[in-house]
């Protein structure tokens, strides 16, 4: 058994072990889930420690034959894209179930669907099958809809589910629609990733094909990640979530579509990928500018943190959009970086909303008297947000830009503009309204994160920013070497894609 | 002439014969009565093992009426496994029955007989017969429970539709008999491409499919479901859901593939059309509902229409996905028919809200509601969601490889119909978990049958989800073979 079964396996055995531990054992329950959680991110450590920068081919495989006659097999393994996102994923899920002690009710079903929701998603991204990749993210995606739904909070918590679900599924469902198009139109009958891979170096798709199917990948994952202006389910959806779901989805499952696109789309449909990278280019800016704007004018500190998250996304896009060694270097990286930052940060407002009730910014303020640990842990989230060097989002933006700047150098002006001013802006103004001022005379009795198990959390998450963010080569080696040989295969070289055009689209489309 | 093909059928005709008259020599309690059950299960378990195993013979008898290949075999195994788990069912529901349950039994296994016989017909008289065999028991079934005017109600509605639909087939068949002159589905298909611009052959294929369309409850020949599905006492009613509708799907494949693939190539139009309104009918009507039984009905038509995906895609891994969805289905609506049972059998009202407060008044009923509901809803890892990825691949695969692009736009109909249906079924989940409203808290009381049923149709639902090889395989056999 690999490594990454363990990882991804012991969230969900404690999942099922839980259904059959009564309800009413409130500490069994927790105990479970925490440990489970915590195995599954000391293991994920361990094996981000042993993984070998460079090496050929992917570490920790596993491969086991599941449905021969359609060619799916149950195929785990990391290379420099994945090592990242699991280790981060594992770290995150292990702090929400830690901070899940704010949920009173019914924790039982609670911490079922948020293991669920660990495991799911860290196995899609231990994944290398199109198949499993896409059933552990559906299974870790339809219960963020439940707890939202049922443990949620605000008045508008139903309209808020109804959006998510139906947004997310459409996307989902659209990106299922792309892989089995790209499934049936590679001709290699394999849902293997790697060996998808191979068989596009020798038979490309035709540029017809993957001018179809780029765009069902690119819109379904695009979806999923809040690409503007697709983006209008997250910031409600993460004000209305019970924190811990917030900071699994915002942290982890939020970057399944762009790990899919860096993954699949672009080294199977690379005429399609440049093709269409130009326009997300423009689109991502929707998402630094337009929504960093819409974040300046939020009054309720989830909506500024979830409109930020958005914002976020769009350096990611730009990253991938410039197809190049740097830029998707720098993508995977903020995508680690962002991790972080989306937990702690929805993890601290989860504690703010828990222990004064509100989350309006006007009824907030001098917080930092009471709530020492906790305003200093959002100062430095607020800090990171705004991509202040140290941490580990700085690296991640620089590169991106660095990387970008010879493909797209308007929208890199125009980003760098967005992400520190706008960024700068509300971060500060949110830090002074909350954390500075007089403190209103209901909050005088506010009582911090004392004990040193609520703070593990925060501390946990904080300090992966600084690792990450002070030795930022802990990282880039090892992702450089995979995102290099992603990028020469959405680069493809001419006698490629003339092979590809040469391929009449009407004769070849099945064989 | 090889009447040994024909030896299971002929057993579980005697078993029903058998059953029926137990009731003049065993004067026993009603307690002891579910026993009988319990036999017949026990012969039907033993008939399953010795004549459908995996050296099963195949062949043809009765002058080519009566077909014994791979796919009549998938669709046995299913329906003996269907009537098993109803016959289980109905051992539980026997104290809602007044009338002799012993004939209830029975007439469940004449309505297997029946589908046992459409899985292997060959030719239009078979298919008739065995099709008012099912049908003429279920009009008996479905009105079971006299003394509720729900019940006759939905028996006098079937009755009425089932006997226009078999009029409209009868007349397809003549029509189709008079064109082409022959019964027979194989030589049926020889001769058919000539008749592909007869209006007289082509009206008698309307009508045929109208038939068949009542059968699985597609659209515009539905009307009927939501009213029966709530009326029949519930162990008929998730027969019908299951077995019967089964026996329109086989028959279905077996008329448009066999007897005149050269018609169905040119319908794809029709088939498509036809599946995606029933897609949506059935989703969009399930919206509003309350009635628990009438939603599940509803909810029958859209997977009618979800199957009707895999008739429409014309292709082998298209009836390998129907037969597939078939299986996974099976098990997840008689687990959600079981919950019904034993939670509303003592209730005069089938609403959701009656299921407020399941998971405290008995965990392992609320557990099983749930998961059939996320199987019907097509979330991983249950059955539903690889059968609905098999027919989504087989829509995707057929507009990929021809040049008709209304296979994109019925993947897309497909889409929102799932889409939709996650509405009405997580109310239900919604129901059990979180509804503000209950009242009654008193646990139910489980006999160990009720158990057993209710564990077997969850290790279904994941043994087919989870590992879909075996079955998978059997499907693939019986739709590659078939071409």
């Amino acid at each position: 058994m690999s490594i990454l079964t363990y990882i991804f396996g012991w969230p969900l055995v404690a999942a099922l072990a839980l259904v059959f531990v009564p309800g009413n054992y409130r500490v069994v329950v927790r105990a479970v889930a925490v440990l489970a959680t915590l195995i599954s991110a000391a293991l994920a450590v361990k094996m981000f420690c042993q993984f070998v920068p460079g090496a050929n081919g992917y570490q920790f495989e596993q491969q086991i034959p599941w449905v021969d006659s359609l060619g799916i097999s149950y195929h785990v393994g990391v290379d420099g894209l994945n090592v990242g996102l699991i280790l981060m994923g594992a770290i995150v899920a292990f702090a929400a179930a830690c901070c899940s002690w704010e949920i009173q009710t019914r924790e039982k079903e609670f911490y079922i669907l948020l293991l669920l929701m660990s495991g799911g998603i860290l196995g899609a991204f231990a994944s290398l099958d199109l198949f499993f990749f896409y059933f552990l993210h559906e299974l870790a995606l339809v219960p963020t809809f439940i707890m939202i739904g049922v443990w949620g909070r605000g008045e508008r918590r139903n309209y808020a589910t109804f959006q998510i679900t139906i947004y997310l599924s459409i996307g989902a469902l659209l990106a299922l629609i792309g892989l089995i198009a790209l499934y049936l139109q590679s001709g290699a009958n394999t849902f293997d990733i790697p060996a998808l891979i191979e068989h596009a170096k020798t038979n490309p798709m035709t540029v017809h094909a993957q001018n179809f199917i780029f765009p069902l990948l690119l819109f379904g994952f695009g979806i999923l990640v809040s690409l503007w202006p697709f983006h209008s389910w997250a910031p409600l959806g993460y004000g209305s979530a019970p924190s811990p779901t917030a900071m699994i989805h915002a942290g982890i499952l939020k970057k399944f579509g762009l790990y899919g696109l860096i993954r699949i789309a672009l080294p199977l449909m690379p005429q399609a990928a440049h093709h269409w990278m130009n326009f997300v280019a423009w689109l991502c800016l929707g998402n630094i500018l337009y929504v960093g704007w819409v974040a300046m004018r939020q009054r309720d500190l989830n909506l500024l943190i979830g409109n930020s998250s958005v914002a976020h996304m769009g350096f990611i896009f730009l990253g991938i959009a410039s197809l190049n060694l740097i830029g998707v270097t720098g993508a995977v990286f903020i995508m680690v970086a962002h991790g972080f930052l989306a937990a702690l940060t929805f993890a601290l407002s989860g504690y703010i909303y828990q222990k004064t009730g509100t989350l309006q910014m006007s009824e907030l303020g001098g917080l930092c008297r009471k709530l020492r640990f906790i305003g200093t842990a959002l100062l430095m989230a607020a800090m990171a947000g705004c991509g202040l060097p140290g941490f580990a989002n700085f690296v991640g933006e620089v590169t991106v830009f660095f990387g970008a700047w010879k493909e797209f150098p308007v929208v890199v002006v125009l980003a760098v503009w967005g992400g520190l001013v706008i960024g700068g802006i509300y971060m500060t103004r949110a830090v002074r309204t909350i954390l500075h001022g007089p403190l209103p005379a209901k909050f005088s009795n506010l009582a911090d994160a004392t004990n040193s198990w609520r703070r593990l959390p925060y501390a946990l998450l904080l300090a992966a920013l600084f690792v990450f963010g002070c030795f930022p080569r802990l990282l880039t080696s090892q992702i450089e070497p995979d995102a290099g040989k992603i990028v020469s295969m959405a680069n493809p070289l001419p006698s490629m894609t003339a092979l590809s055009e040469a391929q009449n689209p009407k004769s070849d489309t099945r064989n | 002439m090889n009447a040994s093909l024909m030896f299971l059928e002929i057993w579980v005709v005697a078993l029903g014969i058998v059953m029926m008259l137990a009731d003049f020599f065993f004067c026993v309690t009603p307690e002891r009565k579910r026993f009988l059950a319990y036999l017949g299960i026990a012969v039907l378990g033993v008939l399953f093992l010795e004549l459908l195993g995996p050296d099963a013979p195949t062949g043809t008898a009765f002058h080519g009426a009566f077909v014994e290949d791979s796919m009549a075999i998938f669709f046995k195994r299913f329906f003996i496994i269907a009537a098993i788990l109803v016959l289980f069912l109905s051992s539980e529901f026997s104290d809602s029955v007044p009338g002799g349950i012993l004939e209830f039994y029975s007439l469940i296994i004449f309505a297997l007989a029946g589908m046992l016989f459409a899985a292997s017909s060959n030719d239009f008289v078979m298919l008739f017969v065995s099709i008012e065999l099912i049908t003429v028991t279920f009009y008996v079934l479905v009105s079971y429970q006299r003394a509720r005017l729900l019940s006759l109600e939905a028996g006098v509605k079937y009755l009425i539709i089932g006997a226009l639909s078999s009029a409209f087939m009868v007349f397809g068949i003549a029509l189709i008999w008079g064109t082409a002159g022959t019964m027979n589905f194989t030589e049926l298909a020889q001769v058919a491409p000539q008749f592909l611009d007869n209006k007289i052959f082509l009206t008698g294929v309307i009508f045929l499919f109208a038939g068949l369309g009542f059968k699985i409850a597609a659209v515009p020949f539905q009307i009927w479901a939501p009213d029966v599905y709530q009326g029949a006492p519930t162990p008929a009613t998730a027969f019908l859901a299951v077995g019967s509708k089964a026996a329109g799907f086989v028959l279905l494949l077996r008329v448009l593939f066999t007897a005149i693939p050269a018609v169905t190539a040119r319908w794809a139009d029709f088939l498509i059309i036809v599946s995606a309104l029933t897609i949506l009918y059935g989703n969009l009507c399930a919206l509003p509902q309350r009635n628990l039984k009438r939603l599940l009905g509803y909810s029958s038509i859209s997977h009618a229409g979800y199957m009707l995906l895999g008739v429409a895609a014309i292709s082998a891994s298209g009836q390998s996905a129907v037969m597939y969805y078939l299986a996974g289905y099976l098990f997840t609506v008689v687990a959600a028919f079981t919950v019904i049972a034993l939670v509303m059998q003592h209730l005069d009202h089938e609403d959701v809200s009656a299921l407020a407060g399941l998971n405290q008044r008995s965990p392992l009923l609320a557990t099983t509601m749930t998961l059939s509901m996320v199987s019907l809803a097509g979330i991983p890892p249950l059955a539903g969601f690889f059968g609905k990825f098999l027919l989504l691949k087989a829509v995707i695969e057929q507009g990929l490889s021809t040049p008709n692009h209304g296979y994109y736009c019925l993947t897309f109909v497909a889409l929102a119909g799932i889409l939709i249906s996650f509405y009405y079924y997580f109310g239900v989940i919604r129901a059990i978990y979180w509804s503000k409203d209950t009242r009654d808290l008193s646990p139910i009381p489980l006999s160990g049958g009720a158990k057993f049923l209710a564990l077997l149709c969850i290790a279904g639902m994941f043994w087919i989800g989870i590992f879909p090889n075996t079955v998978l395989n059997l499907a693939n056999a019986a739709a590659f073979g078939f071409k």
